[in-house]
């Protein structure tokens, strides 16, 4: 019997193809955010909302990644967007590969800002990276002020957070204060945004948000933080 | 349910260093996994348990160390570890932290033979 060490990280090869893909959307100008939320938070919702009121400004493909079906994809498709429906068969989240193989119907150089829908699900995108330039993530007001002591990791990692779905504070027990203040213990450099993409409430300021970082990803060439 | 693909990405590891290595069998496995890592042991043990059937690796032992989760504040730099998932510098308050441990999901060292 003997020990042989081997330090190497269990999530090496998806972190590999992560940095392959990064390397494609640098060359290609693109912003590219990882969109994750639990089932139902808003995220397709917020995507048709996206695409409606930067039309003319920001040029914007998406990667549907769902378990099954290609109604999400038709949702944007109607919308008059680049999209590529993933299906994971199965498969609890995006992982760089999937991302890769996403990517060859898409036209990069003809757009300004990717945005992948990850799996809905507050607990496995969170681990696997896909090339992105961050993570932003949807909490609705109905699934309540006490997830992000539940679902730390996604917190931890994201860099926006969506407080979707506030038409609905009149009807549910959610204290929006307690929610923003336990995600911000989580991570104090989140940015938040109220929003609903049923009203078109708090909209703007996100809309404006992501014009900011699509001209900065412009200015920046490949110098930008990943 | 992730630890799926974390243990294929395991296995996919232990046979390319098994090979390199020539292990004939290997014993156990010890991992570090952090406390802010969403894998939860007992579900990756199934899972490696299950896939690693016929391998040079079946029946081995996943030794898990749970590494706890530390930060330096990046305002007067102390570090601390973090307890009830409060990111805030213990010192001065501030919430612009950087995370130092507990997102690792390594292996460490093969037992073999
Ligand atoms: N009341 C309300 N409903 C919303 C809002 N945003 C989305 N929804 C509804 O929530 C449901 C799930 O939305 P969807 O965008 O498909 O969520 P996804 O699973 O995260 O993509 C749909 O019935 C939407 O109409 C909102 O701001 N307010
Ligand atoms: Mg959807
Ligand atoms: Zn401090």
């Amino acid at each position: 019997m003997r020990t042989v060490p081997v330090v190497r990280n269990i999530l090496e090869a998806n972190q590999r193809l992560a940095e392959e893909n990064r390397k494609v959307f640098r060359d290609a100008g693109l912003f590219v955010i990882n969109l994750m939320s639990g089932p139902g938070a808003g995220k397709t919702s917020l995507l048709e909302r996206t695409i409606d009121g930067l039309r003319g400004q920001v040029r914007i493909g998406v990667i549907e990644g769902d378990i099954q079906s290609t109604y999400d994809a038709d949702r944007i498709s109607q919308k008059g967007a680049q999209v590529v429906q993933l299906n994971t068969g199965g498969a609890c989240h995006l992982d760089g590969n999937m991302i890769k193989s996403a990517l060859e119907p898409l036209d990069l150089e003809r757009l300004d800002l990717l945005v992948v829908e990850n799996v809905g699900n507050l607990v496995c995108p969170a681990e696997f990276n896909l090339g992105e330039d961050m993570k932003v993530m949807i909490l609705s007001v109905a699934e309540g002020d006490d997830k992000p002591l539940k679902y730390p990791l996604m917190f931890q990692t994201s860099a926006v957070l969506l407080i979707n779905k506030v038409d609905l504070l009149p009807y549910v027990d959610c204290d929006v204060k307690v929610m923003r203040e336990r995600a911000l213990q989580l991570n104090g450099d989140l940015t938040i945004f109220e929003v609903s993409c049923r009203t078109g409430q708090g909209l703007e300021a996100w809309f404006q948000w992501l014009r900011e970082q699509v001209a900065m990803r412009k200015a920046k060439g490949d110098g930008a933080k990943a | 349910m992730h630890e799926m693909s974390i243990a294929q990405s395991l296995l996919n590891i232990i046979l390319q260093e098994g090979a390199t290595h020539q292990i004939r069998r290997v014993v156990s496995v010890a991992l570090k996994v952090g406390e802010l890592s969403s894998v939860v042991p007992e579900s990756l043990r199934f899972c490696f348990e299950l896939i690693a059937q016929g391998t040079i690796v079946e029946g081995a032992e996943l030794q898990i160390e749970r590494v706890p989760v530390t930060c330096r504040c990046e305002d007067c730099g102390t570090q601390f570890s973090v307890e009830h998932l409060l990111f805030v510098c213990p010192s001065c308050h501030s919430r612009r932290v950087e995370v130092l441990s507990g997102r690792e999901l390594n292996i460490q060292s093969l037992e073999a033979e």
